[in-house]
């Protein structure tokens, strides 16, 4: 265990873009490790250092240890899964997966028995002597790994290998390629601008943006306590409002949001009255109903507020609500659906309500924060 | 049946042309290369094997193979610099792409004798180049830079480079040069990459720059006559010496058959690989 490829404040600059800003991340052994972020935010550019492509301009790499920073790619046990595959167009694809083992100068036969184990596990035995422009996308990408795994790389590096597929293949590749990380136990540093295949399939996620590295932890983590409003409104929707803590009550405190009372928030980053915040409230932790709820205020903030819009979407339904002037998202699961039931339509006045808990605050050290007030949650994201 | 009309005649005019200015002209050579030649410089009555017979002097054949020779080196000489060349250009920032391409033509501004005839001074033993050697002292007073095979190879691969380089180059600019990230991920040193993937990527472009130097280098005649000598003539020599000097239309016709041959065979041998790969004509994407 312990670290195993770390990157230690590694910088890299295109000419007037910093790519990657003083990044410091330690990957596990064996653990499914992602980058996610925006297009642009450098993602591509840390696999590259990764691999010996590029040479960052300040920090080391280390891989089991070792300073690998000098290191050309061919002298590294990383292999990586380019995003157009990069397969060799003049070779059979039992050549391009036996490319590794035959530059290795490894005997015949036993390249002859990986390669076909390897055939074996993706699957495509009878398809070995075809060329890859015969291939669809999906069997491409299989090659690829294979091509990337029959060198029993330390590391796998993955560069949006699904971004090139439909969405159904997608969601079998990304099943495939889970089961493959199970099977093979190497590390995988997997790069996506999509939260969905960063969720579903990693261990850890570090989430990116502008070169630097915002948050890192478990998809559970990043989801229920982002650490900047950039991580908030990128992974999943969220509201935010602008507030002032003003007062400290336990573990929890008030904070002052333009025209509501007081909302009671837990404190877990340990503010202190007078900080200016962000509220961020994800969509399904608020209740909707008609009638004003009777709960404590002291764990529950409750707000009466006008519907704008529903959207019924089955499984739940999106309410859009102003609030004493804040625009506020609100997701409804449907655990009982009563036919009889009176349901909540637009220009209904209402009552939104939720948990002290399932708020948090962030501090307003985001870059670029200032842009996100006042946007619908759903837009959030992409002003990056 | 339409279809054929219109065919027929789309191509009849270059059929015809085809006809009359190449394949009879050709064939006249081979006739001829069977008739005796009269004393006058004329043709003679009647047919013989006299001709053909006489190109099996061992004399012949040493300029047979001394073209051959000449002709692989330079093709050699040629494609070794053409594709770092080509590779680099492919490779430059597409800004500087067109300036690079634009110094690799621009000597066809300047007639091809001339600059010859600039080689010649060049290598003169009063020249540049030739004074430079001796003040380094890599050259004797003695040592002669022109009139030899090597002044001879030296000029034609000046002259096939850009031609070589050409083909190369469009092959290279349509190379998806991830591919040689990818095989050096996959741990191959810098030259492994460039032989086992680079080089079968261009394949194309790599053959018609060998044949776009090989068959007129075998066919060379104006730069041997002018900075080789007496040792270093090739058999385009042989033929204008036949014709101009000897006055004997049969044996230049003879020779020139050989010069044919010696040209169809690798022409038809390059078509019957790239007929492997995908049918196409030759030349037609990088030319
Ligand atoms: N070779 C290069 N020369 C100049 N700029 C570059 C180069 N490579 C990357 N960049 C710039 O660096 C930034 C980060 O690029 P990178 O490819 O790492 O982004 P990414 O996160 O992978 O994006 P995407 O999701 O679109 O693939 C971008 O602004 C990009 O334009
Ligand atoms: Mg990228």
């Amino acid at each position: 265990m312990g670290e195993h490829l770390e990157f230690r404040g590694v910088s890299k600059r295109f000419g007037a873009i910093q790519a990657v800003d003083d990044v410091a991340l330690e990957i596990r052994k064996g653990e499914f490790f992602s980058l996610l972020g925006p297009s642009g935010c450098g993602k591509t550019t840390m696999l590259r250092i990764a691999a010996g492509f590029e040479q960052p301009d300040k920090g080391r790499i280390f891989l089991d240890g070792q300073d690998i920073t000098e290191l050309p790619p061919n002298k590294r046990r990383v292999n990586t899964i380019f995003q157009s595959y990069a397969l060799f167009p003049h070779m059979t694809v039992r050549d391009n997966i036996a490319f590794g083992l035959s530059i290795a100068k490894r005997p015949p036969d036993e390249i002859e028995r990986e390669v076909a184990a390897m055939l074996k596990m993706i699957q495509m035995e009878d398809q070995a002597g075809k060329k890859p422009e015969q291939l669809s996308g999906g069997q491409k990408q299989r090659v690829a790994v294979a091509r990337a795994l029959i060198n029993r790389p330390a590391v796998l590096l993955l560069d949006e290998p699904l971004a090139a597929l439909d969405l159904k293949l997608r969601q079998r590749m990304l099943i495939e390629l889970d089961m493959i990380h199970d099977e093979v136990g190497i590390t995988f540093l997997y790069v996506t601008h999509d939260q969905g295949e960063a969720m579903s399939l990693s261990d850890r996620i570090a989430v990116m943006d502008q070169g630097r590295v915002e948050q890192i932890g478990t998809p559970a983590e990043i989801y229920e306590s982002p650490r900047t409003s950039f991580v908030a409104a990128f992974i999943g929707d969220t509201n935010f409002l602008e507030g002032e803590v003003t007062s400290i009550d336990g573990d929890y405190c008030a904070v002052r949001v333009a025209g509501f009372p007081d909302l009671s928030c837990f404190n877990d980053k340990g503010l202190q009255p007078g900080n200016l915040v962000y509220l961020s409230i994800r969509p399904e932790k608020i209740q909707i109903s008609r009638d004003k709820p009777l709960l404590d205020s002291r764990q529950y903030n409750a707000l009466p507020a006008r519907v704008e819009d529903v959207i019924y979407l089955g499984s739940t339904t999106k309410y859009g609500v102003r609030a004493e002037g804040h625009r506020v998202q609100v997701m409804r699961q449907h655990f009982r659906f009563f036919l009889d039931e009176k349901p909540i339509r637009w220009k209904d006045d209402a009552w939104i309500w939720w948990h002290s808990d399932d708020a948090f605050m962030l501090e307003r050290y985001s870059r670029g924060d200032e842009k996100l007030v006042g946007l619908p949650p759903e837009k959030v994201g992409e002003t990056q | 049946m339409k279809r054929r009309l219109q065919e027929a005649l789309l191509t009849g005019p270059s059929f015809f042309w085809l006809l009359t200015f190449f394949l009879v002209p050709t064939l006249l050579v081979f006739f001829l290369a069977f008739r005796p030649a009269d004393p006058y410089g004329g043709i003679g009555a009647g047919w013989t094997l006299e001709t053909i017979k006489a190109l099996g002097r061992s004399y012949y054949l040493a300029v047979g193979l001394r073209t051959l020779w000449v002709s692989l080196l330079t093709t050699a000489f040629s494609i070794l610099l053409a594709l770092p060349a080509g590779y680099a250009v492919a490779r430059a920032p597409e800004r500087h792409r067109k300036t690079l391409l634009m110094l690799i033509i621009v000597p066809f501004w300047t007639s091809f004798l001339i600059r010859i005839f600039a080689w010649r001074s060049l290598l003169h033993p009063e020249g540049l180049v030739k004074k430079f050697l001796m003040a380094v002292g890599l050259a004797g007073p003695q040592t002669s830079l022109l009139y030899n095979t090597g002044a001879v190879v030296l000029v034609m691969v000046y002259t096939f480079l850009p031609f070589a380089i050409l083909p190369i180059y469009a092959a290279a600019e349509k190379f998806d040069f991830r591919l040689i990230e990818a095989a050096r991920d996959l741990g191959a040193r810098p030259l492994q990459s460039f032989l086992r993937v680079f080089l079968p990527g261009i394949r194309s472009g790599l053959l018609s720059a060998i044949l776009v130097v090989f068959i007129p280098a075998l066919g060379s005649y104006v730069v041997p006559d002018l900075v080789g000598g007496p040792g270093s003539e090739m058999l385009g020599n042989k033929i204008a010496q036949r014709v101009f000097v000897d006055r004997n239309l049969p044996h230049a016709s003879a020779l020139a058959v050989v010069l044919i041959l010696a040209v169809v065979a690798p022409l038809i041998a390059i078509v019957l690989l790239r007929r492997k790969e995908k049918p196409g004509v030759i030349l037609s994407e990088d030319a």
